[in-house]
Order: C-alpha cells, then sequence, then structure tokens
C-alpha cells in the first residue's frame, strides 16, 4: 500500500482503487497550503512540460490545470480546439502526435467525444490525464469533490450522496458515481426520467424522480447544471417546469441531514437547478470546490510526474507510431 | 540482515544538548526577541518545540514554532522517490523582519538544509536565518555549515544515524551498521 501510485495516466476513476484516490487527495491537502502561501510556487516539477488540449470550451477547468502546472513552476502550453489545426481538418492523432514530438511530459486532453483521451493515451509517450470526455468521465472533478466532501464531513465512508441534474449527459455525475462506489457510500441520482442514464443500476446509484425522497437523509446535496442546449430537444419541456419540481432551495434541506453540504461543479444556472439563496448560504461548498480543484490537480500532476520518469523520450517516440 | 546497532547518545544527554543550544540561541539572537523557530518534518519539529519551551522558560517570552516540509523542494524530487509523501507545510507566522532558526535533528549532505531556506524564502524574508542540529555527521554535499550544533558525531558513511527526541524517556540516537560480511 506504500507502494504509491502506479499509474502512467489518469482517464477515469474506474482505473482506481480507494488507496489510489486516498493517495491523491492526501497529497492535495499538502499542496492546499501551497495555494495559500505569500508566494504560491514550489519549484518541484522545474523543467517538466504539461500540455493542456482543450477540444472542448472550458474555462474553470482549463485555468484550474493551468495553475496547478504553474505552482508547481511546468512550463504549462494551453492549445485550444478553436484555434489549433484542429479547426483546419487534421485529425485528433495527428494533433497528439504532433504534440507528443514536443515532448511533453503530461498532455491533459478535453474532448467531446468519449474515449478519446484513452484513444490518445495508446498512441502517445507521455501521461494523459483526461480533463473530460463526452458523457464519459471527469475524474479530477471527483476527485476535487471528494475532497471538499472529506474536508467537510471529514470521511468518504458510509454517506448518502444525492446527484441532481441532467445525469444522463453528465460525466461529472458519472465519474462522482464510481468515486462514491469506491468507499461503499450511497449514491442517489435524482432527475426526470428523460436525463436520467439506463446504466444507472451499474453505477451503483438508486433512481428518484421526487426531490423530496432523494435528499431524505442524504449528506451531500451534488446539483448538475442543466444546459441550456437540452432544451432545444424534447427532453424538457421548459426551464421554469424543472425548477418548479427539481430546483434546490433551502427548504429542501429539511429532510436532509443536519450536516448536510450543498455542492455544484459550476457553473451554476441560479434559479433553476439551484435557489440563489442556498447558493450563497453556509450550507453551500462551491468556492472550496474550486480552491480544492487546484489542490488535487496539483496532486495529479505531481503523481503523474514521479511516474513517468521510468520511460525515456526515445521509447515514447517510438512508441508513438 | 541483521544491523549492528549502537547507542550514541540516551535521553539524559539529548536533553542536556537542547537546553544547552537553548542558551546559545537566546545569547547569539541578543534575547530572542525577534526569535522564531521552524523545524523540518519529521525530525526537526519535536526538536524546535523543545528548544521553544526552553526558550519560554528561560526568557519569559513565547517563541513561535513553525514545521516546514522539504518535499516538494528537494533537488530530487523529479526522479526516482520510493514513496512520495507529501506533507503539509506550517507557518502561521510572518516570517518577515525574523531571526530564524531552522532546526533538524541530524546534519548530512546538506542538501535538505539547502532545500529548507528555499522553502522558507518563499514564505518571506527573514533577517536572518540560523542553522541548529542535534548531531552533525559529517558528509557534506554541499556548503552549508551548521551555527549551532548540539553533537558532533563520527558516523561512517553507509552507516545510518537515527534519533528519537520527542522528549520521552525512549529518546536516543543509535548508529545503524551493516556487519562487513553481508553488507555488501
Amino acid at each position: 500500500m506504500s507502494a504509491g501510485f502506479k499509474h502512467n495516466h489518469l482517464l477515469g476513476i474506474a482505473d482506481l482503487d480507494a488507496n489510489d484516490v486516498t493517495e491523491i487527495l492526501d497529497a492535495a491537502a499538502a499542496f492546499i497550503e501551497v495555494s495559500r502561501r505569500p508566494v504560491r510556487k514550489v519549484p518541484t516539477l522545474r523543467g517538466k512540460t504539461v500540455i493542456n488540449m482543450f477540444f472542448e470550451a472550458s474555462t474553470r477547468t482549463r485555468t484550474s490545470f493551468e495553475l496547478a502546472g504553474k505552482r508547481l513552476s511546468a512550463d504549462v502550453v494551453n492549445i485550444s480546439g478553436s484555434g489549433s489545426s484542429l479547426s483546419k481538418g487534421e485529425s485528433l492523432l495527428d494533433t497528439c502526435k504532433t504534440v507528443a514530438a514536443m515532448q511533453p511530459d503530461i498532455v491533459v486532453i478535453r474532448h467531446s467525444a468519449s474515449g478519446a483521451p484513452h484513444f490518445v493515451a495508446e498512441r502517445v509517450g507521455c501521461s494523459v490525464v483526461n480533463g473530460g470526455d463526452g458523457a464519459h468521465e471527469h475524474p479530477t472533478q471527483a476527485l476535487l469533490d471528494a475532497f471538499a466532501i472529506r474536508q467537510s464531513l471529514g470521511t468518504l465512508e458510509g454517506l448518502k450522496v444525492a446527484i441532481c441534474g441532467d445525469i444522463s449527459h453528465s460525466r461529472v455525475a458519472r465519474s462522482n458515481a464510481r468515486l462514491l462506489n469506491l468507499f461503499g457510500s450511497e449514491v442517489r441520482f435524482c432527475a426526470p426520467g428523460t436525463l436520467l442514464p439506463p446504466e444507472a443500476a451499474t453505477l451503483g446509484a438508486k433512481v428518484y424522480h421526487r426531490l423530496d425522497e432523494a435528499l431524505e437523509g442524504v449528506d451531500v446535496i451534488m446539483l448538475l447544471r442543466i444546459q441550456r442546449e437540452r432544451l432545444e430537444g424534447p427532453l424538457l419541456p421548459s426551464l421554469r417546469e424543472y425548477s418548479r419540481i427539481f430546483g434546490v432551495s433551502q427548504r429542501h434541506l429539511d429532510g436532509a441531514a443536519e450536516r448536510a453540504i450543498v455542492m455544484h461543479p459550476g457553473p451554476m444556472n441560479r434559479g433553476v437547478e439551484i435557489h440563489p439563496a442556498l447558493a450563497d448560504s453556509d450550507r453551500s461548498v462551491v468556492l472550496d470546490q474550486v480552491e480544492a480543484g487546484v489542490a488535487v490537480r496539483m496532486a495529479v500532476l505531481y503523481l503523474l510526474a514521479k511516474g513517468v520518469r521510468a520511460q525515456t523520450p526515445a521509447q515514447a517516440a517510438t512508441d508513438g507510431g | 540482515m541483521a544491523r549492528d546497532e549502537h547507542t550514541v547518545l540516551d535521553a539524559e544527554a539529548i536533553a542536556r544538548i537542547v537546553r544547552r543550544v537553548a542558551v546559545e540561541v537566546v545569547e547569539r539572537t541578543r534575547g530572542a526577541e525577534h526569535l522564531a523557530l521552524v523545524g523540518v518534518r519529521r525530525g526537526g519539529v519535536p526538536i524546535a518545540q523543545r528548544l521553544a519551551e526552553e526558550i519560554g522558560r528561560a526568557e519569559g517570552r513565547q517563541v513561535p514554532v513553525g514545521a516546514v516540509d522539504i518535499t516538494l523542494y528537494r533537488d530530487d524530487a523529479a526522479v526516482a522517490l520510493p514513496d512520495p509523501k507529501v506533507g503539509p507545510s506550517d507557518i502561521d507566522f510572518d516570517i518577515g523582519g525574523r531571526d530564524l532558526v531552522l532546526v533538524d535533528d541530524v546534519l548530512h549532505t546538506g542538501r535538505t538544509v539547502r532545500a529548507a531556506i528555499d522553502h522558507l524564502l518563499d514564505y518571506g524574508r527573514p533577517r536572518r536565518i540560523w542553522l541548529a542540529v542535534l548531531a552533525d555527521r559529517g558528509g557534506r554535499e554541499l556548503p552549508v555549515a551548521a551555527d549551532f550544533v548540539g553533537r558532533v558525531l563520527e558516523v561512517p558513511e553507509g552507516a545510518i544515524l537515527d534519533v528519537f527526541a520527542d522528549g520521552g524517556e525512549d529518546d536516543r540516537a543509535v548508529v545503524r551498521t551493516a556487519p562487513p560480511e553481508g553488507g555488501s
């Protein structure tokens, strides 16, 4: 168990066990301190290169990864989908091979296609971190949520966690459900039938359609953003209807555990999935989640950078073919 | 493999060293007015706390004590580390303008001290940094010297010097050497 973190990539929570998660969160606890100092930088990854490849719009995740790398003294480069050769017709594989030839140590990928980071990880020699792929996984979000939960409630074990919102399109919900399963916590999904995935049971989650029932006795309420683009299809009649039936306000905390916390991965739609007063209340840990995000990503970059030393750049280049 | 083990300092000797170093620190820092102590995790932290207690008793003054974890500042951080456990550093006072005494249990290669100084400077600009160690075993790989030395110990290269200095009865410094036959 003291053997340490053995993974070359962080592609999904599905690849981790409880010890891996605990190791990342323990390391993140030390990195929280770095971000609170007058000089928010340590020399640990000096000379390492991290490339953020975000083929899908993202501000907070990309900024969080960028700060994480910079606070560890790594050189961080951002490539976004719109400004890159991807918009000029280059394939994902060619883009990644080109980037890999520049010898980065770690590549962070966000892509709208589920499995894109896995595809790339098999074909380049460096470490790959999944920064969110389609409706599949968003491992660092689940890890930072776990960090915030542990910070507030002291444990990840034996909790009751309700995840409410557009579950079927949510990689955040999937990664969180997998992570909480590792620690034996109970996961509940609460959403209208059209926004629930068919595989809820295989994710170890109980399905609810009524908010009051779903929140009964829960320790954690995780809200997901209702994406406005979903309204263009047949899945939701209107935002107002969703808000009336599934929007969470302070009144809903009555049935929850006394210590219950409210989480949101952002960006929040105030007045849709979360009532503004609740978002600003002391039960909300939304800003703790953001702070945890930088620390958890520092921990991930740190642990992966230690792992990649075994592989020489020459090997990596030939593997890349 | 069996190792030869012998105690070079017992609890009483360590207690005497702590008392003496405390007196020296007060003298050199002119009454400990701007003094703060920072222990290097993990061995240096209990020693820093004991020094602070001694100085507090003698001078009637609370001396702030902090701790630094140097894992992230190691010069080999990016290469092999068997078990990369990072602990939090903890300095809850402003180190700017202070006389800081960095405290560690053993001074050996000097690399830990180099890392700890880099780390401290990320917290601010102390007026001066001194170095206090319980034991100096030689074997320097960097030009580093201690200002306060508890005891100079002859320890063969390759042997291990372990210090336990929590303030309990089991406090001791032991040298462990592999027997020459099986050791290579």
